[in-house]
């Protein structure tokens, strides 16, 4: 039978032939929680009578929500999750390390890997033909002492994406606009499988972006192709030898089938409160923004940051719109400051974070007050995400962020480079 | 059978709704956790609300964050049940896993305040305010038998793996 992704993922892990609709059992080849929800999978496990893991060499805990901890509630939490790796010899990034999902595709995801974490941007790993998804406590907390799961193979649509980026116009634009495009349950219980000519011309960075988003579309897995793009990103993180080909069936079935073509989209934002109430960036003029967050699992990488400093270099942020800045991972901030890219966005007056989730969901680093308006280019946007249940997130790309801080007001990129 | 009263809510109510990632400090604190319950959607539901109500939703229930603090907390509440049009992937792993009933049915047939009777083994809701019969879906077996023994750890602690 030919096969999407996702079913040729499942069907190898299980051992079985196994077709949309079907439930499987599934070998797990990652697990991983983070610290706001790796307590309570800690305790799961516990509760369960569990002392050792399935797989320890490939379970992992990250302190990055919020890393380093604002206050000592979530410092008990970390202290509780270092013990436990020390108990079961897991992999743990601590403090300063990145975003859990950033360190998963450095370091630990490969093409054709069942990946379940504790977090629901798991989908990230997508970008690397992994079929990569999030769970809660009680389901990874059984996968760490089991090794397994059980799995509804989902229905797939297939996105076929043509065409190359026009000026100003990103890998969160394509997301951006598909969300809007099908919905914020558009995908629900389904994969999001990439295609055509226009995914070999994304880069590793911009998968990562869109797989990352699949989510919000209430998608289980956003799958890309592992292809020459994935072989050269695996061989410059040492890890060349992870690489497998892998490719759907041509002839597999889909649910429904998406064409966008990249050369129409247009620098695109999310405004408050869902992430597919979308708009075009120049609709938005003169909409007044008081925080810039550029970071997140979303767009914290490398590119994300040139772009962003790009744009801002030899100019200043407004002087009523703060700028904040969190590097995905130490790598991704390393190789920031040899670029010179932290110079240049110091010397516009952004404040420069550590690696890790920072503002993203509202624990430390940037919580927004009441009547607030952020741009951020994270992932998600709702009531109360950021802080105040007041404030408004508008999400947009890195380089409509940094428009956005150098205007004061939403802005589309394309005003400024 | 359950029975209760149905606090109704609208469509795409986010786990950031339910109990907000603002609160992550109080994860290891449960019972004050719980006391905020839902604050984002309606701010009076925890002070309202009984043992065995149920919270009736729209669309889309339980988008976002994997959070199982979200059922978690609705459990603590001893709400009963959860009723919804439909509901996030996640979230509905995670309701069952926590032995918290996630039913789908056309919600737009109940009001708020209504008196609803639950019978889990015939899938029925029987509205008693308005006098009307829904079916809700079947979830699959699997599910099924995670529900029954209150939860996905009970269940793994009876059987010692999956049962498909
Ligand atoms: S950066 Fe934001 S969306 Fe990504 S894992 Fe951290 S909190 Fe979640």
């Amino acid at each position: 039978m030919a096969k999407t992704l996702a079913e040729k993922i499942l069907s190898q892990k299980s051992g079985s032939d196994a077709g949309s609709g079907d439930i499987v059992i599934a070998r797990v080849d990652l697990a991983f929680a983070q610290d706001t929800t790796g307590p309570l999978t800690v305790r799961q496990f516990q509760a369960g009578g569990f002392q050792n893991l399935a797989n320890p060499a490939r379970t992992a805990l990250f302190l990055d929500h919020a890393a380093p901890s604002p206050n000592s509630e979530q410092s008990g939490d970390h202290i509780f999750l270092r013990r436990f790796a020390q108990q079961t010899g897991c992999l743990i990034y601590d403090v300063g390390y990145g975003v859990c999902h950033q360190l998963v595709a450095e370091s630990l995801a490969r093409p054709g890997d069942i990946i379940v974490g504790a977090d629901s941007h798991t989908v990230t790993a997508g970008a690397l033909g992994a079929f990569a998804t999030g769970m809660g406590s009680s389901d990874v907390a059984v996968i760490l002492a089991l090794g397994k799961s059980w799995f509804l193979v989902p229905r797939s649509i297939k996105v076929v994406v043509s065409g190359s980026f026009p000026d100003g116009v990103y890998a969160k634009d394509l997301a951006l606009h598909l969300i809007g495009q099908i919905g914020a349950d558009g995908a629900t219980y389904k994969a999001l499988e990439f295609s055509g000519d226009g995914v070999g011309s994304m880069t590793m960075a911009g998968r990562l972006t869109v797989a990352n988003m699949a989510v919000e579309a209430g998608a289980k897995a956003g799958l890309f192709p592992a292809d020459e793009t994935t072989q050269q990103y695996l061989t410059s993180q040492g890890r060349g030898d992870h690489y497998q080909p892998l490719f759907a069936d041509d002839d597999a079935t889909y649910e429904q089938i998406v064409n966008i073509n990249l050369a129409q989209l247009e620098p695109t934002v999310a405004r408050p409160h869902m992430v597919d109430n979308t708009a075009k960036a120049k609709e938005l003029k003169g909409t007044k923004i008081q925080q810039v967050f550029i970071g997140t699992c979303t767009n914290g990488r490398l590119d994300d940051i040139a772009i962003a400093a790009d744009i801002m270099k030899g100019r200043k942020r407004h002087p009523r719109t703060r700028l904040i800045v969190a590097p995905a991972s130490r790598q991704v901030l390393l190789a920031s400051i040899r670029a010179g890219y932290i110079q240049t966005l110091v010397e516009a007056e952004a404040a420069i974070l550590p690696p890790g989730c920072a503002a993203c969901l509202g624990l430390h680093q940037g919580v927004l007050g009441r009547g607030e308006a952020c741009l951020s280019t994270a992932n998600r946007n709702f009531k109360g995400r950021m802080g105040s249940p007041e404030a408004f997130i508008y999400l947009g790309s890195p380089a409509t962020a940094a428009a956005t801080a150098i205007k004061g007001e939403i802005t589309d990129p394309r005003e400024v480079i | 059978m359950l029975k209760g009263r149905a606090f109704k809510f609208g469509d795409n109510i986010s786990t950031d709704h339910i109990i907000p990632g603002r609160l992550a400090h109080l994860r290891s604190d449960l019972p004050e956790l719980a006391k905020h319950v839902m604050e984002d959607a309606d701010p009076t539901f925890a002070c309202r609300v009984r043992a065995g109500d149920f919270i009736v939703a729209g669309l889309n229930f339980g988008l976002g964050s994997s959070r199982e603090h979200a059922p978690l907390v609705i459990k603590m509440a001893e709400v009963s049940a959860v009723l919804a049009k439909s509901a996030a992937r996640i979230f509905f792993r995670n309701a069952i896993n926590q032995g918290l009933p996630l039913l789908i049915c056309d919600t737009s047939l109940i009001n708020d305040g209504d008196e609803l009777e639950i019978d889990l083994k015939s899938g029925t809701v029987r509205d008693i305010t308005s006098n009307r019969k829904l079916t809700f879906a079947k979830m699959p077996e699997v599910m099924l038998n995670i529900l029954d023994e209150g939860g996905l750890i009970p269940y793994i602690q009876k059987y010692g793996d999956f049962r498909l």
